[in-house]
């Protein structure tokens, strides 16, 4: 299925993600059996697949997060196998659970990851206002925010980031119809401004309209629809 | 990630080679002499009479154990060190870990029982015993660590750095113990292993002890590592099948 | 950006964000330290004599300092891992040794917190005395004790945050580490106290020892600690 040649860790040909037989082992389960696929620059390729078909699991190993068992795997010209903590900075990583503290007011939250990441005061009201995230929230505490709002709030401590590899699961998950549009319209943005974006979600229609391509995950494997 | 090619573990039938055989011949040879010299030949000692004969395996046991953490901290270094992270460091660390735990264990129970013929009671606090006993306590802990879940490189780096760590502790813990125990009373006991006379041929069974253990300590050792490889080639060729049956869950849809 | 500042960043961002969880939901306020005087109560109502208690008051605070530990690291983890903000925090590529230094910074000073309210339970619930020597001798002795508990117990807190049967595995490895800790500090806390006869001047050897835990485990800590969380 790829047609690009693979040389270790070198970003070839604008491919942003390629991945070449890789089995992802985890706890003598593997979750990822075989997946082959590339991602080029400035791509919104949709993930789609039943439940446990694997799609978290390849989310999280191109975040550099899980260690790869068999074969060769290149995120943003890292090679993951030899050294997957290179690309971590370089990504953003949005999965089940929001990342966020209970305790904490959005804008704590907000202030929190943007110091970690080095982003100023003025990135973090323009994510704020990008994903629809009103200001008057700001000093609630995420305790008591909606289901929604704390999906927004985890998506504007994402684009504070600034990641050019943008990696989402369930994006869409707990958003209403406003929130789902004003996620797609980030999403544009964030393309256009040249990161490229997988996301996993259970929204085919909306999923299908919003990306350029999509994979079908299914045992572990990855086919191209 | 060890790479083991899946035909070489089709050949391996058990753990043994003639080596271990060699070995393990050896070891009993050893030990058997061990114990007949230590419970028949040996003379009693003036002032403990037959009790002194637990030194025999009471000191043996005590000297392999601190080896046996020696080998898991060596191995656990190189396994961080080296450039390829070979799994056969990792093995080693466990294994020795394993057999260690074993015998600070033995010492443990030959040490007091030792304690409880010569002074009279099964427990001193003194520095000696009470560093051995939280070594014991340690590496309890070190297997726990080997036994959380993860990827089998995710347990090779934690039990090695928790490893690296109890170097780093045991010292502290030594040092701690005897300073507290100097402020205090000096325990007025006998010293079971200083006290004691020893003529030509106790000397040399206490030596033949020590030899014969760390036979049995190499020869568990390398059957425990080598079983641990078996574990995970087995591991290895489950995959190959639990992949396949993995990308057939896609297939049936 | 040089790393120096980076570092001092993450730190204190991860410090504010502990403290200020703790001020708002005040868990150890509300329910470790309550549980740490029960334990002094507890040890009253076990000993039932004013002499042993006057005698062992040192070490009965250190004690339930570490089974306070035990609990304020178990909850100062439960805020990373609840909501996956520990994934999250290994994504974005922060130094985890400076998380690690902010995370341990912080249980530090909850721990002194606690360990102001035990002593003030000796004096009040065990009628120990100290002199003026002794104060300032307890004073160090507080400090660098809560210090060394502090990294100990963030970088074990780490290993174990998420595992399973965390709840019996931290005090597994974490009890027996600080040994030298309960060791050294009770001593110490005996000389400033003058239980037993104690003579105030011998605590200070006691506190180098902490100094010397602090240091070590600061170090293997903040070395230690990403190798030991990451996957």
């Amino acid at each position: 299925m790829t047609n690009g040649k693979l040389i270790n860790g070198k970003l070839i040909n604008g491919k942003i993600v390629d991945f070449a037989d890789v089995v992802i082992v985890y706890d003598n389960f593997p979750a990822i059996a075989g997946a082959t696929f590339t991602v080029a620059s400035g791509e919104i390729v949709l993930l789609q697949g039943p439940n446990g078909a694997g799609k978290t699991t390849l989310l999280r190993a191109c975040a550099g997060l899980l260690p790869i068992t068999r074969g060769t795997a290149n995120v943003l010209g890292c090679d993951l196998r030899s050294d997957r903590f290179a690309v971590r900075s370089r990504v953003g990583l949005l999965g089940h659970a929001n990342g966020l503290y209970q305790d904490l007011t959005v804008l704590e939250n907000m202030l929190f990851w943007s110091r970690l990441v080095g982003a100023t005061r003025s990135d973090i009201d323009q994510a704020m206002s990008a994903i629809g995230l009103a200001s008057r929230l700001s000093q609630t505490r995420v305790a008591h925010l909606s289901a929604g709002q704390r999906r927004r709030c985890a998506l504007a401590t994402l684009i504070v980031r600034r990641a050019q590899l943008w990696l989402l699961d369930e994006p869409h998950a707990g958003l209403d119809a406003q929130g789902r549009d004003e996620l797609d319209r980030t999403l544009r943005t964030a393309r256009d401004s040249g990161a490229t974006i997988i996301f996993a979600s259970h929204e085919i229609e909306r999923a299908r309209s919003l990306a350029t391509r999509s994979l079908t995950v299914a045992g572990g494997v990855v086919t191209s629809t | 990630m060890s790479q083991v090619s899946p035909r070489l573990a089709i050949t391996i039938t058990g753990t043994g080679t003639r080596f271990t055989r060699v070995l393990g011949v050896l070891a009993v040879v050893v030990m058997t002499w061990v114990v007949v010299s230590g419970l028949f030949l040996t003379p009693q000692d003036v002032v403990q009479g037959d009790a002194v004969r637990i030194m025999y395996i009471h000191v043996p046991s005590a000297w392999i154990a601190y080896i046996a953490f020696i080998v898991t901290a060596v191995a656990s270094a190189f396994w961080i060190l080296s450039k390829r992270h070979s799994m056969g460091f990792d093995r080693v660390a466990g294994a020795s870990g394993e057999v260690g735990v074993l015998f600070v264990a033995i010492t443990l129970v030959t040490g007091s029982l030792w304690g409880r013929i010569t002074w009279g009671e099964f427990w001193q606090w003194d520095p000696r015993l009470t560093t051995t006993a939280f070594l014991f306590v340690t590496y309890i802990g070190y297997l726990a660590v080997r036994q959380l879940e993860g990827s089998i490189e995710q347990r090779a780096r934690r039990s090695a750095v928790i490893a690296l760590l109890a170097v780093l502790e045991i010292p502290l813990v030594h040092f701690s113990v005897v300073f507290w125990r100097s402020l205090h009373q000096k325990a007025t006991v006998l010293d079971p292993n200083g006290d004691v006379k020893m003529d030509g041929l106790m000397l040399f069974t206490l030596f033949s002890g020590v030899i014969g253990f760390t036979l049995v300590f190499v020869w568990l050792v390398v059957h425990r590592q080598r079983t641990m490889l078996l574990g995970d080639l087995a591991d290895q060729q489950g995959l190959d099948t639990a992949i396949l049956a993995r990308q057939n869950e896609g297939v049936s849809d | 950006m040089n790393k120096i500042s980076g570092v001092r960043r993450v730190v204190g961002a991860v410090l504010i964000k502990d403290l200020r969880i703790e001020v708002r939901s005040r868990v150890v306020t509300n329910q470790v330290l309550p549980f740490a005087g029960l334990i002094m109560i507890m040890f009253a109502f076990a000993l039932d004599n004013d002499d042993v208690l006057q005698r062992v008051a040192g070490g009965l605070i250190w004690l339930a300092t570490m089974f306070s530990l035990v609990v304020i690291v178990q909850r100062s983890f439960a805020i990373d891992t609840s909501d996956g903000a520990l994934d999250l925090l290994r994504v974005a590529g922060v130094d985890l040794s400076a998380v690690f230094l902010g995370k341990a910074i912080a249980l530090t000073m909850q721990l002194l917190v606690l360990d102001v309210v035990l002593v003030a339970a000796a004096f009040l619930l065990y009628q120990v005395q100290v002199s003026a020597v002794g104060f300032v001798l307890l004073v160090t002795c507080v400090i660098f004790a809560t210090t060394g508990l502090g990294f100990v117990g963030t970088l074990y807190g780490g290993l174990t945050a998420g595992a399973k049967g965390r709840e019996t595995l931290l005090p597994l490895l974490l009890l027996p580490v600080m040994a030298p800790v309960l060791i050294a500090a009770t001593r110490a806390t005996e000389a400033a106290f003058g239980s037993g006869g104690a003579v105030t001047s011998e605590g200070w050897a006691w506190v180098g020892l902490l100094a010397v835990f602090a240091a070590v485990f600061g170090l293997g800590g903040t070395l230690a600690f990403g190798p030991l969380i990451d996957e």
